[in-house]
């Protein structure tokens, strides 16, 4: 996109920009939160509906809210989840995994450390596929999450002026949060959004996060740095002596906008002959630039350590063979068995697949459309293309509704469907008589389609249908009328 | 074998541990920590090789709760900021942050 | 002078009505006015006791007294750990140890003073000042339940709550003479007591006899699903093994070799004959340096300090953390260095495998014997300001004990002698496989009901 801009621009500094940016290849790994939608928060029994409270600080009890001689209870159904994730992702799973305590000081964080996971998360070694090459994922982890300030201000007891100042709501402390961090195998801005957004898929195709952006419920962050093409391109595997932390990024198209700044602002340092700092920078959405949050002078220190609150978690091969079994299929097998079973064009089948209950939808109607005999891929660009009106049930509870009235939903939709692309039958012997009359009014034409000028075969169809009167197939009668005029 | 703590470290650790202490107890804790881990350098000549570590004493495992609602516990709001320093419109407040934090 | 009654007798004479529950609130009240000032062993008195204890009278604890030290959370009655930070702090909600005591019908009279956080073990280190030994008001009491153990021992309750994270129960019970019973880590639930070293910290009670002990754990004791780390264990009933002989039972003499503790050694082992003689099956038996559990467990319990206190800040508490007292402050910053980059390798994980060196050692030697015993304390109480300006200082104190707390097990303190000149006593420490409170129990009250240094009390 940045490259684009600059072509059209083409002043001399933009075409060096070019000649830089081709001569650095990005080098980017991410690291993705959301937060799990469990009815209950991770460690304790308080209602997880951080958005929907209403009011400030009415979930808490003693446990998320941090108070004295509290103790943590995990939640079952999030470690499940996250298994659950972990096994979408062609991930490896730690049959004995652990709660670890990571700390540092920040108002957010009641108890003054998280709990999170160290050295052993319930999955890791997976991969998600791209456009433009496979991302390797390195663990899935499962932690809490922390409190959510709000930055104010406020009348001031002691003086007229009002103060600024960080209000906290707790509420949102200890809800479930998993982190997705993968390999620095991303290659391009478009291929982070990618990424990305096939994540965002998935979990909400697993019905196991909303993956809400705007409220936070999901959030990206990239490691950006650049490899010299001229040194290191014999050593893929040595990694730039620096990473700028792009965080805080809260849609896919800042995302991408985000990191194609930093190739541009990184090459201008490197180009000088100088290191970019190592640092956390946040995205400016109206300006289009990257700016600094926070530099790291130190490296930090979180002093992980087992929890000692949380006796450990083991899980048989079982286990984990009964969770995969009760995996549902994501979305590219969908996409793939559309296209085998049905001839729906990927394309198609990449929207049809947006969500979990969309995608439920749609393949019922293409089990029994395919039942009938009817043109799949036409029905599936026919929903795409808003040609035929579908209504998404947006709760998962439409797998409840009762067989009979399903098949009513999918009839009503294959209705519809025939009724737009109805044609009326096709005497043989009259459209035939028809063609006859037709070429014989135009001789001179029907010369030259017989010598080759096949662009007039649509020139006979319009003819053919005036005299005819009626709707017909045109692929029919095209393929008729070829047939009749060459053999003539 | 030396254990002398110095100051320096003192420092870093009182940065660490968000503990403020001043010049005088950085010497005293500089040197209780000497003190300390002499005491407990008997660690190190115990060879630990395959011994796995004793996190918990219980043996316990798999302790986990199902994904319920538990209304009980909940506090209201005005028993969750009970014992708060300051409060605002039912926040808990504390003075001004960076907008954007890095954690 | 109801106040002086054991729990047992207190239920006993009020169930047939020979005594009132009104007598025995006069008395007890009467003894804390007399007392609490000079001694300094309530922090916060429950002024509604009276009247909750008569809506208790029916169920088992009768509505008596019961003594709870601070650092259990109680429900809209401030609650300080004895630190500063905590001053003013009144907890949202009840510690399971608490609701289980008043659900069996006991009243917390009040909450006794402890080391700030329950670091340490002579209560000098409390941010409130001191508590003495009402023994001898020239010494200290242990600690860090030393409230709890005072008031016990100076009859301002009936029995008292304390916690033990290595030593904290036995040790002030030994210096104030009287019972103290720590349980299996896990036996108790910790839910709402300010965690210390969450992986051993373990409630238990501080009696006058070892069958209030016993009365007191029956109530006490039993799984939490708010505490991950309780057990699920049938609790049996702890009464059950009091009276019972000893005869067959072998028990193993722990520490004999340790020439710091020849001369309490030799009462030991002096006063260890009331067993052998009810039949018991004695031997020398030989552990794990307990110096090297000192630095497991100085290890283990600095880092999860460090780790537990993270929370105090001012934002919940209003209190700032340059507010942490001293040892606090020593405390969570030599945790914080055991657990930091570059160091926990060193410290952190290897005091872990050590502990685990500790669990096999036990594991051995309660295949050989049903208990171990050993004195509880190195010696006497020690005198007021004996802490000043050592670091260690609990930690030596409590050598005997930190082997079995690093490992979780079951043990007890029962006085065992007394010093006619100073009126200090010294106590055996009774040790027992993980969840064998039984036998523990068992042992203490044997020794406790025939041993003769009983005829010197007064």
């Amino acid at each position: 996109m940045l490259l684009k801009k600059i072509v059209n621009g083409m002043t001399k500094n933009s075409k060096d920009a070019i000649n830089r940016a081709s001569k650095y290849q990005l080098v980017c790994g991410m690291e993705i939160h959301a937060e799990l939608k469990t009815k209950s928060k991770m460690f304790c029994g308080c209602k997880n509906d951080p958005f929907g409270a209403g009011k400030p600080n009415i979930y808490t009890c003693p446990v998320c809210l941090g108070l004295p001689g509290a103790l943590p209870v995990p939640n079952k159904k999030a470690i499940e989840w996250t298994i659950k994730l972990g096994l979408a992702l062609n991930c490896k799973i730690n049959l004995f995994s652990k709660f670890d305590r990571k700390h540092y000081f920040y108002p957010d964080l009641p108890k003054g450390y998280q709990i999170s996971q160290y050295d052993l998360p319930f999955a890791y070694d997976g991969s998600i596929e791209t456009s433009e090459g496979k991302v390797g994922i390195t663990r899935i982890h499962l932690e809490e999450d922390t409190a959510k300030l709000v930055h104010k201000q406020i009348p001031s007891s002691k003086s007229q002026i009002p103060k600024r100042v960080s209000l906290i709501d707790f509420n949102r402390s200890g809800v479930p949060l998993i982190e997705i961090v993968t390999e620095p195998d991303i290659k391009s801005a478009k291929q982070a959004k990618e990424y990305s957004k096939k994540l965002r898929q998935i979990m909400r195709f697993l019905r196991l996060s909303d993956c809400n952006m705007q409220e936070g419920g999901m959030r990206l962050e990239a490691n950006v740095s650049l490899a010299n093409n001229e040194f290191q391109i014999t050593n893929s595997k040595q990694l730039p002596n620096y990473k700028v932390e792009l965080k805080n990024i809260n849609s896919f198209r800042f995302l991408e906008q985000g990191i194609n700044f930093e190739i541009k602002r990184q090459a201008e340092i490197l180009e000088k002959g100088e290191t970019p700092a190592q640092e956390t920078r946040g995205y400016n959405a109206n300006t289009g630039k990257t700016f600094v949050q926070r530099s790291k002078e130190s490296a930090e220190d979180y002093r992980y350590f087992p929890d000692p609150d949380i006796p450990p978690i083991r899980f048989t091969e079982a286990n984990i063979s009964e969770l995969k079994a009760n995996l549902s299929e994501l979305p590219d097998a969908v996409i793939s068995r559309w296209e085998k079973s049905y001839n729906v064009e990927a394309r198609y089948g990449l929207e049809l697949t947006k969500s979990k209950n969309l995608a439920t939808q749609i393949d019922e109607i293409l089990a029994e459309a395919s039942m009938q005999k009817l043109d799949c891929n036409k029905l599936a660009s026919f929903i795409v293309n808003g040609k035929l009106k579908i209504q998404v049930n947006p709760s998962p509870e439409m797998e409840r509704v009762s067989n009979s009235a399903k098949q009513n939903v999918i009839g009503e939709v294959l209705n519809k469907f025939i009724s737009l692309t109805q044609t009326d039958n096709l005497d043989e012997s009259e459209l035939e008589k028809v063609i006859q009359e037709v070429m014989a009014e135009n001789p001179s034409e029907t010369e030259r389609f017989k010598t080759g000028e096949k662009k007039l075969l649509n020139f006979f169809v319009g003819q053919v249908m005036r005299k005819l009167g009626k709707k017909v197939d045109m692929k029919q009668l095209a393929s008729i009328l070829n047939k009749t005029l060459t053999s003539w | 074998m030396s254990n002398k703590f110095s100051k320096q470290q003192i420092k870093h650790i009182s940065q660490l541990a968000q503990i403020p202490i001043s010049e005088k107890e950085a010497d005293n804790l500089a040197r209780d920590f000497t003190e300390t881990l002499d005491v407990i350098s008997n660690l190190q000549s115990i060879d630990t090789k395959n011994i796995e570590p004793t996190h918990q004493v219980t043996g316990l495992e798999n302790i986990l709760r199902e994904d319920n609602v538990d209304e009980d516990r909940m506090l209201s709001q005005e028993e969750a900021l009970s014992n708060a320093s300051e409060t605002h419109n039912g926040f808990f407040v504390v003075k001004h942050l960076l907008e954007n934090k890095d954690a | 002078m109801l106040n002086k009654l054991t729990l047992k007798q207190a239920i006993d004479k009020l169930n047939t009505k020979e005594i009132s529950l009104e007598e025995i609130y006069e008395d007890t009240n009467k003894a804390i006015a007399d007392k609490n000032k000079d001694l300094n062993i309530y922090l916060t008195l429950n002024t509604k006791a009276k009247d909750q204890a008569k809506l208790q009278e029916k169920k088992s604890l009768k509505g008596l007294p019961i003594a709870v030290k601070d650092n259990f959370l109680t429900k809209n009655l401030r609650t300080t750990a004895s630190s500063k930070i905590l001053e003013n702090y009144l907890p949202q909600y009840e510690s399971t140890v608490t609701k289980n005591l008043q659900n069996a019908g006991g009243v917390i009279i009040g909450k006794t003073n402890l080391d700030a956080w329950a670091h340490g073990s002579s209560t000098e280190t409390s941010d409130f000042g001191r508590t003495l030994n009402p023994r001898n008001t020239d010494y200290l009491p242990g600690g860090s339940s030393g409230g709890s153990a005072a008031a016990v021992a100076t009859d301002v309750c009936l029995a008292a709550i304390g916690s033990e994270t290595a030593g904290s129960i036995r040790q002030p019970a030994a210096w104030c003479g009287v019972v103290g019973l720590k349980p299996t880590y896990g036996r108790v639930s910790r839910y709402g007591t300010i965690a210390m070293a969450s992986s051993t910290d373990s409630p238990g009670p501080i009696t006058k006899t070892v069958e209030d002990a016993a009365i007191m754990l029956n109530q006490i004791a039993g799984h939490d699903s708010n505490d991950a780390t309780s057990s699920s264990k049938n609790i049996p009933d702890f009464t059950a093994s009091l009276g019972q002989s000893v005869k067959g039972l072998k028990i193993g003499i722990l520490y004999s070799e340790i020439s710091e503790l020849t001369d309490t050694n030799k009462i030991l082992h002096e006063q260890i004959k009331v067993l052998e003689s009810l039949g018991a099956e004695i031997s020398f038996a030989k552990a794990l340096d307990p110096k090297l559990a000192i630095s497991v467990y100085t290890v283990v319990q600095r880092s999860e300090v460090s780790s537990n206190l993270s929370r105090y800040s001012g934002v919940r508490y209003g209190k700032e953390r340059s507010q942490f007292g001293d040892e606090a402050k020593r405390r969570v910053m030599l945790g914080t260095f055991t657990l930091s980059k570059g160091y926990a390798d060193k410290y952190y994980d290897t005091a872990q495998k050590v502990r685990t060196l500790f669990r096999q050692d036990f594991e051995k030697l309660f295949e050989k014997y049903d208990v171990l015993i050993s004195a509880t304390s190195p010696g006497y109480a020690k005198k007021i300001g004996a802490t000043e300006g050592s670091a260690m200082f609990g930690e030596l104190e409590d050598m005997l004990l930190e082997p079995s707390s690093i490992t979780g097990l079951p043990g007890a303190n029962v006085p065992m002698f007394k010093d006619i000149e100073t009126n200090l006593h010294l106590g055996m420490n009774i040790m027992a496989a993980m969840w064998r409170e039984d036998l523990v129990i068992q042992v203490a009250d044997a020794f406790e009901k025939n041993s003769k240094w009983n005829d010197k009390k007064q």
